[in-house]
């Protein structure tokens, strides 16, 4: 970025911490010169960011992201005051912006490197987006606690995740419930039942041919409203739940494994046509393999889909336990950091059970074009 | 326009080639075969009356332009297209007969490898869909790969190999199992000059020592003549055949072979039948 | 000669089973005949001990005939008919003045209204997000990871939480739903916009720089008119997703109005055939707003020269 840019965006950086010692943290409480370590550490900071802001290039990043750390820090102890925490005003805030600043500066100055090297690349496009996010946390946690939100209304980060750490039991119930039994039964149901389908259609065009519209107009539908049939069908527990996450993740499969299986070219037909392959040869050794990449892109989908299924299918009614349940019931309580907790719960599970699905497309689809770019 | 026999009905075997006095058996006997089919633009004859005698251990290479049934006649032959009317004896039995039985091998175009395959699974796709055990399938997975001097390529994988390579991976597959017949369909065609050459000569010297039948589709008109033992020249629209061309160059020619002036005779009367096949379009 | 890709055998004598109308509809309406017939059995079948053990507790005489005829016809079955469920619909649909609470056509609308509110917000802030990260860089290195991560946290699990703090926050009614529709929507588009925008050839864009063309003459003659078939695939799912979204976020608060109430009611009182209705409408609804923009997609590449 424009060297002048980034050392002006430095410079009131420091500037700003500069301001935090004059001007008032929040009113009637000691100013930051009062306070033993936090004023050396913002001191710190400033002569980091100066640093910075003379380098105004690639080397400045290093003293840039640790003047942003120790600003960081400072305030989160600041907060920990509690005339500060709701009430701060002028001087805190100052240290707030630095740290924000003299971060987006960093951030800006990261993602214009090209390095060379392929694990530098690599190391960059990880920083990057991380740094983004610890400051997106970071200025949520402020302004939360900053500015004295109510948590009913929103919790900061510190507080959503002590709640996590401290309902660890009730966390695991849950994840039990909803993604053991809900998510993975109804998700293996659900994604067999479509490929058999599928090789079935494959097998006699005249079924594929009535599916395929059929399965394309279900896939759109919204599905997740059969959730009350199913409890009257098969009850409030889990058996439900993993009724509509099956149906839920059978559509995408059948459209995508009858697309997979035709996939295979003409070419690669006559061959096992020259082989006098039976045709349950050539689904094993030619089709199967070729729609691979068609089966795991369902399943990535699918893997979204039924986590969602099975939260939304539980909003309509569960027994005592389960991740929507408690979502919805401690929303009702108002209990919204307990909320968050199982929001990121959730997220975790659903981000592990993508990843997941990833590495074994990428173990067994390792072949395709798209890898080998 | 020169004088050129169109539509000529039988072609057969020419005594010169063979050394033997005993006549060789016919490996393809077609009489009369014609292939028509419906178009959007109405019907297009792909071939017409199309007749064809192909002895055994013959190397016969259909060339002509784009649309003339080259490709059609060799996969009517391999049964992977019915054709409207005629007879087809391959082997002697019928060609979807001889289709179960896996009498030929066919080379494509393209390579056609499984990706998902290293090279070594490749070779051995027919061999598990025919039933050989697993040590015979190791004896001929290695046999054919160093026949096309490719050892110590098994357990790489299709795309690792470069696009000559990788044809002649798909030639030792047509061969692993044994056929009498083999079927390719310009299996050079996408292959720079200077690797083309190359495996004109191993398969020119593949055909050679193993004595099979060969079929074989070109473009090319110095390919054609360089490997034939006789050249049958096509034209569109009906497709049928112009001409027929005996070649008796000695069996262990190199590339050389190719300024002679017999060489270049024959493929002079080569590109006349071409034009003029080509020019009943005007 | 590529007669590889041409049809095998010759010519077929002409019959009506070779006509491409029959050829092309054939198949689903086998299917779909054969699914209403699996129906109504499945019907039969589950529909039996409710309404047999109805015939035992008013201890009236009955038949096999008597009980089949019930299964058609039971209050609270456990899987309506299809024509059932056919009848409710029409009744709600066309019985009641289209604004009466009673009438399914009201319930639509409140559904759609939110459903389109949050799809024109989520659109157009989905656009505009990926105009930013096709501009610039850092956006894109900083911001698309995460935007691709959250695709696969179940963000409507988030609903609840949106609709309550809204709510103390004194939004009610039509705007929170509509703010989760948006977001929920505004994720696919976002993505499919940023594929579509970057997905001109190197060869295109370098053929622009030789022109020198400014960036904002390279969006609008380049990277929008390539972009245009991703933007209507992701507004297809996008429209989908808020319907959905929509929908899920009637349930938290109890809603009164709105297709996902018809379906809570429809479940808490045990009313089988009026939440079949509802799932119907649900069904409408989702098909005829994919078809509109199918229809708005034809149109647009007609006018871009597509066949």
């Amino acid at each position: 970025m424009d060297p002048r840019k980034f050392r002006l965006g430095l410079l009131f950086a420091t500037a700003a911490i500069a301001l935090s010692f004059v001007a008032p943290l929040a009113p009637g409480v000691p100013s930051l010169l009062a306070r033993p370590g936090l004023w050396q550490a913002a001191a710190l900071a400033g002569a980091l960011f100066l640093a910075a802001a003379w380098f105004a290039d690639a080397r400045a990043i290093v003293p840039g992201l640790a003047g942003v750390i120790a600003a960081a820090i400072v305030s989160l102890l600041l907060l920990h005051d509690s005339n500060i925490a709701g009430n701060a005003t002028a001087g805190f805030w100052s240290i707030v912006t630095a740290a924000w600043l003299a971060a987006a500066m960093c951030v800006v100055a990261l993602a214009a490197l090209r390095p060379v090297r392929k694990e530098r690349r690599r190391l960059i496009n990880i920083l990057v987006p991380l740094l983004f996010g610890a400051t997106v946390f970071y200025l949520w946690e402020v302004a939360v606690r900053g500015f004295g939100v109510p948590p009913v209304i929103f919790p900061s980060p510190s507080a959503a995740a002590l709640r996590f750490a401290a309902s660890l039991p009730t966390l695991a119930a849950d994840f039990n419930q909803t993604f053991i039994k809900g998510v993975l039964i109804g998700y293996a149901i659900g994604c067999g039942a479509g490929l058999l389908v599928a090789i079935l259609a494959h097998r006699f065009e005249f079924l594929g041919r009535g599916l395929l519209p059929l399965g394309n107009f279900f896939s759109a539908l919204p599905l997740v409203g059969i959730a009350p049939i199913m409890v009257m069908w098969f009850g409030f527990d889990w058996p439900s739940k993993a009724a509509v996450v099956a149906l839920v993740t059978f559509f995408p499969m059948l459209v995508n494994a009858i697309a997979g299986l035709s996939a295979a070219g003409h070419i690669e037909r006559d061959l096992m046509r020259s082989y006098a392959a039976s045709h349950r040869q050539s689904l094993t050794k030619l089709y199967l393999p070729a729609a691979l990449p068609f089966i795991f892109n369902a399943l990535k989908i699918n893997a979204t889909l039924a986590l969602i299924g099975a939260i939304v299918a539980e909003f309509f009614g569960t027994p005592t336990q389960g991740i929507g349940f408690r979502i919805s019931t401690e929303a009702g309580r108002m209990a919204i950091d307990m909320v968050w907790a199982e929001i990121a719960l959730a997220a975790l599970a659903g981000m592990a059970f993508y990843g997941f699905v990833t590495l074994a497309e990428r173990a067994t689809t390792f072949w395709h074009p798209s890898y080998r770019t | 326009m020169a004088a050129i026999k169109p539509n000529i009905s039988l072609v057969g075997p020419t005594e010169s080639a063979a050394t033997d006095s005993a006549p060789r058996r016919l490996v393809v006997d077609a009489q009369n075969i014609s292939l028509t089919f419906e178009t959007a633009d109405g019907k297009v004859e792909a071939l017409s009356k199309v007749g064809l005698q192909v002895a055994e251990g013959e190397f016969v290479s259909f060339i002509g332009p784009s649309g003339c049934g080259k490709t059609t006649m060799l996969r009517v032959i391999a049964d992977l297209q019915q054709p409207t009317s005629g007879t087809l004896l391959v082997n002697g039995m019928s060609a979807e007969e001889a289709r179960l039985a896996c009498g030929y091998g066919y080379v494509f175009q393209a390579p056609a490898l499984f990706p998902w395959r290293t090279i070594e699974k490749n070779l051995k796709l027919p061999l598990e869909i025919m039933g050989f055990s697993e040590a015979e399938q190791q004896k001929r997975v290695e046999h054919y790969l160093s026949l096309v001097n490719l050892n110590g390529f098994e357990r790489k994988f299709p795309w690792q190999l470069s696009g000559g390579m990788q044809q002649r991976v798909s030639i030792a597959r047509a061969l692993s199992f044994d056929p009498a017949l083999l079927l390719m369909d310009e299996p050079f065609g996408a292959l720079d000059e200077i690797v083309r050459d190359h495996l004109n000569e191993q398969l020119l010297q593949l055909w050679r020592t193993m004595g099979k039948t060969v079929l074989f589709v070109t473009h090319s008109i110095p390919e054609a003549v360089f490997l034939s033992s006789r050249i049958v020249v096509m034209s569109p629209r009906p497709g049928r055949i112009i001409d027929v061309i005996d070649c008796d160059f000695p069996p262990d020619r190199s590339l050389e072979i190719r300024e002679t002036p017999e060489f270049l005779k024959i493929a002079q009367r080569v590109r006349t039948g071409l034009r003029a096949g080509h020019s009943y379009d005007e | 000669m590529t007669s590889n890709s041409l049809a095998l055998g010759g010519v077929s004598p002409r019959r009506l089973s070779h006509h491409p109308l029959v050829e092309r509809y054939a198949p689903v309406i086998t299917t779909v005949l054969a699914l209403v017939a699996i129906w109504y059995i499945a019907a039969v079948a589950m529909n039996w001990t409710l309404v047999r053990d109805g015939f035992e507790r008013e201890e009236t005489p009955y038949t096999v005939s008597d009980v089949l005829a019930g299964t058609m016809d039971a209050e609270r079955p456990l899987l309506p008919a299809p024509h059932q469920i056919a009848s409710n619909f029409f009744d709600t649909v066309f019985g009641y003045p289209p604004l009466a609470p009673r009438s399914l056509v009201y319930h639509s609308l409140v559904t759609l209204s939110a459903t389109l509110l949050g799809f024109l917000l989520g659109g157009v802030f989905g656009i505009v997000l990926a105009l930013l990260i096709v501009h610039s860089r850092v956006l894109e290195r900083s911001l698309l990871p995460w935007i691709i991560c959250s695709q696969m946290v179940p963000i409507l699990a988030l609903a609840p939480i949106f609709i309550v703090v809204l709510g103390a926050l004194g939004l009610h009614g039509l705007l929170p739903k509509a703010i989760i529709s948006a977001y929920l929507c505004f994720f696919p588009i976002a993505i499919g916009m940023v594929k579509g925008f970057t997905s001109p050839d190197l060869l295109q864009i370098e053929l622009m720089r030789t022109w020198s063309a400014t960036p904002r003459q390279v969006l609008w003659k380049l990277r929008w008119p390539a972009a245009v078939p991703f933007l209507f695939a992701s507004l297809k799912v996008a429209i989908t997703i808020s319907l959905i979204g929509a929908i899920v976020a009637e349930l938290p608060t109890g809603a009164e109005a709105g297709i996902g109430a018809r379906l809570l009611a429809g479940s808490y009182y045990g009313q089988t055939v009026q939440l079949w209705s509802a799932l119907v409408a649900a069904a409408v609804l989702s098909w005829g707003l994919i078809t509109i923009v199918g229809l708005v997609e034809r149109g647009v590449n007609r006018s871009m020269g597509a066949r």
